[in-house]
């Protein structure tokens, strides 16, 4: 269970990115321990390479969002090394966060969108921060939600959307500035099994340009369907790190609705273990 | 661009905050308000200290028995003393005169009972520094082995420099002086402070769109800007109310008093234009700094 299978995929690992560079997240023996004295992580070490698609899987409380918040530099770890495209987090200057985050798109449960802002608003306010001039804003912003599928909704409040649609703005505002990794925290913890498909659907076409997707959720069991790489953390140690079998790295999009639809009808079919 | 942006964004915030907008912008006006009306006051008072100074005099009182020679003599040598400015003779009648316009009952009574005039002959001197008269009377007449003085020549009846009295008054302006600057410091003070705590109330209230704002990489002067400007604008709008209000202030109280007294309008206080540039000024720093410190706090992590 505990055994860590990085090369056993049936289907050869075609999965050319991960060998090659620098990997694009790299935790080395990361502790995390907060100010109270609770431990939420426990020297963990990993790899994320580029193009990848990762889960990073456990209960509450495991350390997930930690570790999320801990690429996003917005936690420092209490011991070990965090790259980010080889860069050490640590010793990054305070300054320089901002520009670590733009090139980081974060998706979390509760969305984040400015309630008094629109839709286009919402989206192009994180090209507004990176200085992009205004025709650029007005022709990227809606480029980007037909992508996420919602380009009637341009001028709509998030108030007015449903959570699905207002999960895939946040994704639209995270994805705008074609970040080379895309963290989502729980990106359909509050949404229908059916919702939560169109936007694992939506986050796997992101990860299909190459953009490196790490997908922290406790839905274990969609996670086991989706057969992609999961990395299971239990009371903040690393206990599984596996690229779960019998997935096809060029899957297209609408294959993998189609499975992931049938495999969550059908039950654990082809479970690997 | 950019600058338009931030204009915007800062609008924005102020009509969606309303309240807390016009909280922060009551608390400038009145702290300018308070400024406007002490900056003057103040003034006024160490005007009439300077007043005060200004009339600090010798009184050299001629001897009854002196010679017109010996008068001569005097005179001359008061104006050759350094420090000296001017020096009017002033005859015993005219003396007589002064004294029972001051205080009529003491002497015309005081005069009829005596059957003739007490007051002697004096040189009244005006020094050039009124902090050094003490060196004039030194010099007219000094001070003996036993602490007496004695005067230099004969005709020299009495010096006095009412030093005592004006003393007095320097020390009455000065304290009047210290505490209206001590209570304006006080309510500057506080009016900063309910400044900042204001911000920081509408600050609180948008920690949301902050958090949101670092989210998505923006840098920590891209989000305070918006801040900075908003407390600009609350702060011109205080402002300008201020200088409003004191405008009529000014109009309706006191410039028909000082029409009618002289006294209010004789010290030399603060040109009204310059003290509405310097209000404006003290508003618009006071708001644009306490925004852009309050956010600080919010901006760390």
């Amino acid at each position: 269970m505990a055994e860590t299978r990085t090369q056993s995929a049936p289907i050869p690992a075609q999965r050319k990115p991960e060998g090659g560079g620098i990997p694009v997240a790299e935790f080395r023996d990361v502790t995390k321990v907060y100010d109270g004295g609770s431990v939420a992580l426990e020297r963990v070490s990993l790899k994320v390479g580029r193009g990848e698609f990762v889960f990073l899987v456990g209960p509450t409380g495991c350390g997930k969002s930690t570790c999320i918040r801990l690429l996003m530099k917005e936690l420092e770890p209490s011991q070990g090394e965090l790259l980010i495209a080889g860069r050490e987090l640590s010793t990054m200057p305070r300054e320089k966060v901002p520009y670590l985050r733009r090139n980081l798109g974060v998706v979390f449960q509760d969305y984040k969108l400015l309630p008094d802002r629109t839709v286009a608003a919402n989206v192009g306010y994180s090209l507004e921060v990176t200085g992009e001039s205004r025709e650029s804003i007005r022709r990227k912003v809606p480029d980007i939600l037909r992508l996420v599928g919602l380009s009637t909704k341009l001028h709509a409040y998030p108030d007015q959307l449903s959570g699905g649609e207002q999960q895939r703005v946040s994704i639209a505002r995270a994805f705008v500035n074609h970040p080379p990794l895309l963290l989502c925290d729980e990106p359909t913890g509050n949404l229908d099994p059916e919702t939560s498909i169109g936007i694992m659907q939506l986050i796997y076409r992101i990860n299909r340009t190459g953009t490196t997707v790490i997908v922290a959720t406790h839905d274990k069991e969609m996670v086991d369907k989706m057969r992609r790489r999961v990395i299971e953390l239990q009371e903040g140690r690393l206990i599984r790190d596996q690229a779960a079998g019998m997935y096809r790295p060029d899957e297209s999009t609408s294959e993998f609705a189609i499975r992931l639809r049938g495999e969550m009808g059908i039950g654990a079919e082809g479970h690997p273990n | 661009m950019r600058f338009s942006f931030f204009l915007k964004e800062a609008l924005r915030a102020l009509q969606r905050n309303a309240a807390p907008s016009l909280a922060a912008m009551l608390t400038v006006l009145l702290t300018a308000l308070v400024l406007g009306v002490f900056i003057p006051i103040v003034q006024a008072t160490t005007g009439t200290a300077n007043d005060v100074r200004g009339r600090v005099l010798v009184d050299v009182y001629v001897a009854p028995k002196a010679t017109a020679a010996q008068k001569d003599q005097l005179e001359r040598r008061i104006e050759a003393t350094p420090n000296v400015k001017a020096v009017d003779f002033v005859s015993k009648e005219e003396g007589l005169a002064t004294a029972k316009k001051r205080n009529p009952k003491a002497f015309e009574e005081g005069t009829e009972l005596l059957g003739r005039n007490p007051l002697p002959d004096r040189l009244r001197v005006t020094p050039e520094d009124p902090d050094k008269v003490g060196a004039i009377v030194d010099r007219l007449a000094p001070r003996n082995a036993e602490g007496k003085r004695e005067p230099q020549l004969a005709a020299i009846g009495e010096i006095r420099n009412r030093e005592d009295e004006t003393d007095k008054i320097l020390s009455a302006t000065g304290l009047v002086k210290l505490l209206t600057a001590g209570l304006a410091v006080l309510l500057v003070l506080a009016s900063i402070a309910l400044i900042a705590n204001t911000i920081r109330l509408s600050i609180f209230s948008r920690r949301r769109e902050v958090e949101v704002m670092k989210l998505v990489g923006a840098t920590n002067w891209f989000i305070r800007w918006p801040f900075v400007i908003e407390g600009v604008i609350v702060g011109f709008m205080g402002g300008v109310l201020a200088v409003l209000l004191l405008t009529i202030a000014k109009e309706t109280f006191v410039d028909p008093l000082s029409e009618r007294f002289a006294l209010i309008a004789a010290p030399d206080t603060i040109d009204f234009p310059l003290l509405v540039v310097l209000l404006l000024f003290a508003c618009v720093a006071v708001s644009a700094i306490g925004s852009g410190l309050t956010l600080r706090r919010f901006l760390r992590v």
